[in-house]
């Protein structure tokens, strides 16, 4: 391989590290409006009366929006394929409020001290309702979240607003109680976590403007271009054929960006006006207005026999999705699809649960998707369970956990919001991951604690996970490689790089089919108007469901040039090769450069422009597989924990580009180390979210996070490209269960709520010894 | 209210009609047209906006343009040709520390100013310095090995 499983730089790495224009924001027009938001003040309310005269009749404001002059059209903003397994439960504006931040009307103003001023002009009547803020008395709750006719589910999902239910979903095999009632060892607990934030450095941010053929333009810092198109069309109730989509650098993701956020107020905003205009989410609006992770309620049982072989596990889950019902099926059924398969040979399973609405900031799409609450909380009662046994809970592990050449029966009957895919493992280095990760982390000197001073104890824990590259049999990407004269290639996709290096990788992918430099493949990503279809950048898909169809598209691009260069040099297709820029014949001295190829194929010899569209819609999901470990260090004295060393081992497949790999996964660690120790969310009794900004909310910084140690275990997929499966989420999904575990065996207490804080440590310590 | 301010950005002095009381990451962006100072935050929080105003870092959202009067403001912009920041990127690319890129203009700001008081920094000084700047993408790694490897290869720059 030369040009993949190399970490080449990122194509631009130095544009953007020099500052120079790139994303939403640097790109806006001068003139344009700027686009403020009043939001709810109430966790549940109706609008009986709002009055915009005064803020309509400021000189600079040039358009007010409220539920009263916009399309009444109800969509979901979860930005998925269509049919989507989300309920179409949102307005653009509604006379209902359902979360303390919710939009209640929209100004656009020319600049943004009018258009402040002017949110302050409204004056709205609100009859307050009884909230739901509890979402454990959620289900059957007298007060009922949403009670619009409209609303509906694109195909059965369990949907039944009446009781507060966003989706509803149970399935099983075997027979659990009779399984249970022979097992030697049965561990049931209940887990909860919490509605992490993404916290992307740039926040959500769109504008909009009217183009010379007046189509409606969407630039926006969005994870899935093709499915904006679609869901603004749907719900401002206009022709697909007038917008257009395009993204631009965007400042990170992580999920949180597949849904529309300002989109929609922004194009209203635009078609009313005839103007150009912006709507950029400020932090607190991102805190308290976008989405979160999805908080969840995990109860697990597991049961054992007397040689430690797992014979069956029950996940019941409680899932709060808030006030809308974006992602509320697909990521709670990820939190047992993606789990429940490491544990392939039990005989009986059962997973199932409700998704429940509740008056909170909405919850939504998060690197993990679920799997990362259901990891916390089956790989945490795995450990409880190796403990009863008396087992090292790694060999416990390593004797149950899935391997090479195996499938699991979850993966035919679970898929998202659908049936899944059959599926056996082509590749699956767990086994590996998990002995070298040992060797790594010293577990053997380490396990279970050391004290290390008199009031510091030093323990140790580890977790496996896996996860998912794109969903098969619904995600569709689209590749469309040119020609040009001189030899070098356009490579349009519609994948969506959303700072992870997509755009870098996939060209990587091309310039190996095509045996050219990488820098011989010039990327355009994400118009919606000049590229192919791409469903986006989430559930891990972009490096194997776009980077087939990349490589798809290469190979037929090579095959296109060698046939005209055979024409060219006198032989048979068969009997040439293309290497290095130039296409020889294999039978006789005679070659032909790519660039004298191209050049004459556009200017003077049999003229013709070589274009290759290729796309790809995966028949499997081929899960990336790791193993992480680990060492944290608690001060019995305060509480205070520290992480010591994370060692992960992954197989990803063959890594296109070792370096951007390994930032996927130091990210995602870090992430999930966020969301176990750090990242708390309190909301006062009102509903009000307390940690709206960076002071309340504590994201790690580089001084919390000591040794973090990645390594990728050798790996080929034969269903991806070169190789490769994604890597996008996999990294964050071991910290939660491998930092508690870590922590039981430190000071033998067991925490079954994230995050945990030095302070419930303390607290637990002093319980402890009194 | 609008005054008149003088201040040298980037080497070149600039007389700007503003209201002082305007966040000098706005007249940044807006006023002066650079595009390198982010806003993340807006409460001085995660360092996307950093500058160097008279040599010390500074969070440009907390700010007002008007106590910048006769001060030498210094962006990523002005940073941009020096032979320090040729090191940086290199470092900065070599290391592969820029993800998504948002945080990096503020991120090898918070290096050169760093670099700048102590040429040689101890990992744990690293750490201690960009710790006020926050990237969601990556595990920070990258980012620590990029001013180690900068200050190797800077020897006698700063």
């Amino acid at each position: 391989m030369k040009e993949v499983n190399r970490s080449i730089h990122k194509k631009e790495g130095m544009g953007l590290s020099m500052g120079k224009p790139a994303y939403t924001d640097d790109l806006v027009p001068q003139n344009a409006l700027i686009i403020k938001v009043l939001r709810s003040p109430h966790p549940y309310a109706r609008i009986l009366n709002i009055n915009t005269e005064k803020a309509e009749g400021l000189d600079k404001v040039k358009c007010v929006l409220t539920y009263k002059n916009v399309p009444r059209n109800i969509v979901t903003r979860a930005g998925q394929g269509y049919p989507e397994p989300s309920p179409h439960d949102k307005f653009v504006l509604d006379e209902y409020v359902r979360y303390i931040g919710d939009e209640v009307a929209a100004v656009a103003a020319e600049d943004e001290e009018t258009a402040m001023l002017a949110l302050k002009l409204i004056e709205v009547e609100y009859e307050i309702l009884e909230p739901v803020l509890d979402f454990e008395k959620a289900v059957d709750n007298p007060s009922i979240i949403h009670t619009e006719e409209e609303a509906h589910e694109m195909f059965p999902i369990g949907f039944q607003p009446k009781r507060n239910i966003a989706a509803e979903y149970h399935m099983s095999f075997g027979d659990m109680e009779d399984t249970l009632e022979n097992c030697e060892y049965v561990v049931t607990e209940t887990y909860y976590t919490q509605a992490q934030n993404h916290t992307a450095m740039e926040t959500h941010s769109c504008f909009s403007y009217i183009d010379i053929q007046g189509r409606l333009s969407i630039v926006s810092s969005t994870q899935t271009p093709f499915h904006v198109r679609r869901i603004v069309a749907e719900a401002l109730g206009m022709p697909i054929n007038n917008i257009r989509v395009i993204k631009p650098r965007i400042g990170g993701g992580y999920g949180g960006k597949q849904a529309l956020h300002g989109e929609l107020l922004s194009s209203l905003v635009t078609i009313r006006t005839g103007k150009p205009a912006k709507l950029i989410y400020s932090r607190e609006d991102v805190f308290e207005a976008s989405y979160s992770r999805h908080p969840m309620r995990v109860v697990v049982t597991i049961g054992a026999d007397r040689e430690a072989n797992i014979k069956a596990i029950d996940m019941n889950i409680l899932s709060n999705t808030g006030a809308y019902g974006e992602h509320a099926l697909t990521v709670f059924m990820v939190a047992g699809s993606k789990t429940l398969p490491l544990y392939n040979k039990a005989d009986a399973v059962h997973f199932g649960g409700t998704v429940v609405y509740t008056n909170h900031t909405p919850a939504g799409a998060f690197r993990g998707y679920g799997a990362i609450q259901g990891n916390f909380a089956l790989e945490s009662t795995i450990d409880i369970l190796a403990g009863n046994i008396g087992i090292d809970p790694m060999e416990f592990r390593a004797k149950n956990m899935i391997k090479e050449g195996e499938g699991s029966p979850i993966f035919k009957i679970m898929g998202e919001g659908t049936e899944g895919v059959d599926m056996v493992m082509e590749s699956c280095k767990l086994d590996f991951c998990m002995k070298r990760g040992l060797e790594l982390c010293g577990w053997k000197q380490k396990f279970p604690r050391k004290q290390v001073a008199a009031n510091k104890v030093r323990g140790i824990g580890g977790a496996i996970a896996m996860q998912g590259s794109g969903i098969p049999a619904i995600d569709m990407a689209a590749a469309t490689i040119k020609l040009n004269d001189g030899g070098f290639f356009n490579l349009m996709v519609g994948a969506t790089d959303i700072g992870t290096g997509s755009d870098t990788i996939l060209a990587q992918i091309a310039a190996e089919v095509l045996d050219v430099s990488t820098d011989k493949i010039i990327v355009y990503s994400s118009d919606t108007d000049l590229t192919p279809f791409d469903c986006g950048a989430y559930a891990s898909s972009t490096t194997y469901v776009s980077g087939n169809a990349v490589k798809n598209a290469a190979i037929k691009m090579k095959a296109q040039i060698e046939e005209i260069a055979a024409e060219k040099l006198g032989v048979r297709a068969e009997d040439v090769e293309m290497i290095d820029g130039v296409i020889k014949a294999k039978s006789r001295d005679a070659s032909i450069t790519l660039s004298d190829l191209s050049t004459q194929l556009y200017y003077s010899h049999k003229q013709k422009q070589l274009m290759t569209c290729e796309s790809f819609s995966g028949e499997v999901s081929p899960p990336p597989f790791m193993a992480g470990f680990a060492e944290i260090e608690i001060d019995t004295e305060t509480g205070k924990v520290d992480l010591v060393d994370y060692t992960a081992i992954v197989d990803c497949g063959i890594t296109i580009n070792p370096n951007l790999a390994l930032i996927q996964v130091e990210g995602g660690l870090v992430q999930g180390i966020g969301m176990t120790l750090y990242e708390e969310v309190k909301y006062a009794e009102s509903g009000k979210l307390l940690s709206n900004n960076f002071m309340k909310y504590n994201l790690p910084t580089r001084n919390e996070i000591r040794k973090l140690t990645v390594e990728f275990a050798k790996s080929y997929e034969p269903t991806g490209p070169h190789g490769a499966k994604s890597v996008g989420e996999i990294g964050i999904d071991t910290p939660p269960a491998a930092i508690a575990n870590a922590i039981y065996n430190a000071i033998g207490v067991r925490f079954t709520k994230l995050p945990i804080t030095s302070e419930d440590i303390l607290l637990a310590l002093r319980k402890k010894r009194s | 209210m609008i005054n008149e301010i003088t201040l040298r950005l980037n080497g070149e002095t600039r007389t700007l009609d503003v209201n002082p009381l305007k966040r000098l990451l706005d007249v940044l962006r807006e006023d002066c047209g650079l595009s390198g100072i982010k806003e993340g935050c807006g409460e001085g929080e995660c360092g996307a906006c950093s500058v160097l105003i008279d040599g010390v870092f500074m969070n440009a959202c907390l700010y007002p343009v008007g106590k910048a009067e006769g001060k030498e403001v210094i962006t990523i912009e002005g940073l941009v040709g020096t032979e320090n920041y040729e090191v940086l990127k290199e470092s900065f690319e070599q290391a592969g520390a820029v993800q998504c890129g948002f945080c990096s203009p503020g991120m090898i700001m918070a290096a050169e100013s760093l670099l700048r008081k102590n040429p040689h920094p101890t990992e744990h000084q690293i750490r201690e310095a960009i710790s006020g700047n926050l990237c969601r993408c990556t595990g920070y790694n990258m980012i620590v090995e990029a001013v180690q490897l900068a200050s190797k290869r800077g020897e006698g720059l700063w």
